[in-house]
């Protein structure tokens, strides 16, 4: 966990007072709504369809136990009991009160969380791999790297009104699960022949209406670097970033109009000028960050202890072990991850109950750390190997053992129309019902990994663009219908989903969902054919010519 | 999708108008007293453009009761009854269309032995 200091704590404690004091005016008449509306987005808070929105950065995706509780505190205190994690490391309240927002945000404030940089044309929450720190892949914790982005960007004034929303996301395993390069900047941590640390520099992806995969702009950054040379980039998109329209205003368009060659050109140039100066970061500067993340206090133990051998005899936490546990860097100890895709249930959404039974089991099991990762599930990413069998039996008991990681029912939804005022159709029923068509977790074990992700809108808050499903709601004459695209990814392969035919109705979508896994199941040389691989050996046209021929 | 409020004003048929309750943001409705009501059945209805101009125009006078105010389309039923006109507004008036999480713990998700 990061150590907050007593300027952290000031520094939140005079923002909600700030915004208390927008709140009473706009009450009051005394700020119109055209002047308190960016006030409030730059503290997280939208007006939904039903309600005010608050939105909630969960930096790095890093939570502890008494965070998870404050959040569980507001769900049932100001909200309707529970919550909505988000593809952005963040947490959503749906029906919050324009009048309870400041209490809330004060509630929140003491725990060191807040809505700063989840809304608004600024440097968003800086987001990465939720098993940082703990994964034995990783070349160094990606998190501090993310809290010195955190630092420099936070009411940076020369990113305070950039020409759009700016999201960067790291990176530092080779295994990319915080999707790098889907975002404005991605950064790749690795070490270079000499054994020095830096990262390779994505810029120009993201998804929305023009979508694109990030474009590799320098191969190695040295560490100390990195704040000079995403100013670098800022202030080259701040120079030629298009402000005329909202629509062309993101990097990628910039990256795209002019090309990623030029672009580099463009930021080396500017790099060239302040890489010495201030921004360089000290061994002083980064080791103080560092030090400031304090990790558990590990014990000795052994890696296949007797407790997790007896439990393996029982098919049903075995069934989860082999799902939802991951190795660790540390032996003895083990990454966790909690579904939060129960069969039929809203994809990402926890019940106050269940933020606080995961609170509990993070101190009694995982040294007070919680994780949340862009799939919208939850991670507890230091468990003792020993403890795992007690450890979900307690899931389980909290409705929190569903074994269906990277399966076709752990979907990825934006809340979509029935929250969402940008929407055009809904996406978490559609989720909830492909969810109940694959209930069968024997069925979808024998699928094997399948990514499914689904959009509202265009706007591509379900990330459907890298789904090896993409499915994405549009409106026509009135009616929801839904593009179906197939072969996307997410990860450090990342590629754009090819669309499969027209789109279909509502009602259409469970079952041209089945057809298509028919078809690979048909289609795939082999069981170990990840339905991905399937997809890519052979292309769109066998999926389509199946699946049309039933709609 | 530009929202409601960012659209060309289109009218082809009855439409009230909606907005946000300032202080909670709930769904309320223009009523015909030039007040706002959360029940659709107290919206005034109108059929022409330049009488829902008139409406929003006087939805938008003062700011501290409802905000983001719209035209949206209805339907009247044959005793009478307005209607959301569509899918968006059906569910602003009823609520999201799923069932919403509860604040017990669900029975065991684990498959069966």
């Amino acid at each position: 966990m990061y150590v907050y200091d007593e300027f952290d704590r000031a520094f939140l404690a005079e923002r909600v007072a700030d915004f208390r004091d927008q709140v009473e005016r706009r009450l009051s008449g005394a700020l119109t709504e055209d002047e308190f509306k960016p006030l409030r987005l730059m503290n997280g808070v939208y007006l939904q369809l039903h309600a005010y929105m608050l939105r909630i950065a969960i930096p790095y995706g890093t939570l502890s136990s008494d965070q998870l509780r404050r959040m569980a505190h507001v769900a049932r205190v100001y909200d309707r009991g529970y919550g909505h994690f988000t593809t952005r490391q963040n947490i959503q309240f749906n029906w919050i009160k324009l009048e309870d927002l400041p209490q809330a945000m004060a509630d929140l404030g003491e725990v060191g969380v807040h809505g700063i940089q989840t809304s608004g044309n600024c440097i968003r929450n800086v987001t990465t791999d939720q098993w940082a720190g703990a994964t034995p892949e990783e070349f160094d914790d990606p998190r501090i790297w993310a809290e010195i982005l955190r630092q420099y960007s936070t009411f940076h004034p020369e990113f305070t009104y950039l020409p759009r929303k700016f999201k960067i996301a790291i990176t530092a395993a080779p295994k990319d699960r915080a999707a790098t390069k889907v975002h404005d900047v991605g950064l790749r941590l690795h070490r270079n022949e000499d054994g020095e640390l830096g990262f390779e520099v994505l810029v120009g992806g993201g998804l929305g209406r023009t979508p694109f995969v990030g474009k590799s702009i320098r191969p190695f950054l040295p560490v100390r670097h990195v704040l000079s040379y995403i100013e670098a980039i800022m202030r080259v998109y701040n120079q030629f970033g298009r402000r005329d329209n909202i629509y062309k205003a993101r990097i990628k368009i910039l990256v795209h109009e002019i090309g990623a060659e030029a672009f580099a050109e463009a930021v080396e140039a500017e790099w060239a000028n302040i890489r010495d100066g201030a921004l360089q970061l000290t061994d002083e500067i980064i080791d103080d960050i560092r030090a400031r993340f304090l990790y558990p206090d590990f014990a000795a133990l052994e890696d296949e202890p007797a407790e997790l051998t007896a439990a393996l005899e029982d098919p049903r936490f075995a069934t989860w072990y082999r799902n939802s546990v991951h190795k660790h860097k540390v032996p003895g100890y083990s990454i966790v991850t909690i579904s939060l895709k129960p069969v039929g249930a809203p994809p990402g959404d926890a019940t106050a109950d269940q933020m606080d039974a995961v609170a509990d089991l993070a101190d009694a099991y995982a040294f007070h750390e919680i994780r949340v990762g862009h799939e919208q599930n939850l991670c507890l990413p230091n468990v003792a190997t020993r403890d795992l069998p007690e450890l979900w039996r307690r899931l389980d008991a909290a409705g929190l053992a569903t074994p269906n990681v990277n399966h076709i029912s752990d979907i990825i939804a934006c809340p979509g129309l029935d929250y969402c005022a940008l929407a055009n159709a809904r996406a978490i029923p559609v989720a909830q019902e492909i969810s109940k068509r694959f209930a069968d977790l024997d069925r979808s074990r024998g699928i094997g990994r399948l990514h499914v992700n689904i959009s509202g809108c265009i706007n591509a808050c379900g990330h459907h663009h890298v789904g090896h499903i993409g499915i994405l709601g549009v409106e026509k004459n009135g009616q929801e219908f839904y593009q179906i695209t197939l072969g996307g990814r997410a990860d450090e392969h990342a590629q754009l989903g090819t669309l499969l035919g027209p789109a279909v109705s509502y009602d259409q979508v469970p079952g041209l969902i089945e057809d298509i896994v028919d078809a690979y199941l048909e289609l795939r040389s082999s069981p170990k054919e990840l339905f991905i691989d399937t997809v890519h050996r052979l292309g769109v046209e066998p999926f389509k010519e199946r699946v049309y021929a039933t709609h | 999708m530009a929202a409601p409020q960012q659209q060309k004003l289109k009218v082809n048929g009855p439409v009230a108008v909606t907005a946000n309750r300032l202080a909670d943001g709930a769904v309320v409705w223009r009523t015909a007293a030039g007040g706002w009501s959360t029940a659709l059945g107290d919206a005034a209805v109108v059929t022409t453009a330049p009488e829902a101009i008139a409406l929003l125009e006087g939805a938008h006078k003062r700011d501290t009761d409802a905000v983001g105010a719209y035209v949206a389309p209805v339907v009247l039923g044959e005793d009478g009854a307005i209607l959301p006109g569509n899918l968006r507004e059906r569910i602003r008036v009823n609520g999201v269309t799923f069932e919403l999480p509860a604040s017990e713990p669900p029975a065991s998700t684990l498959p069966a032995a």
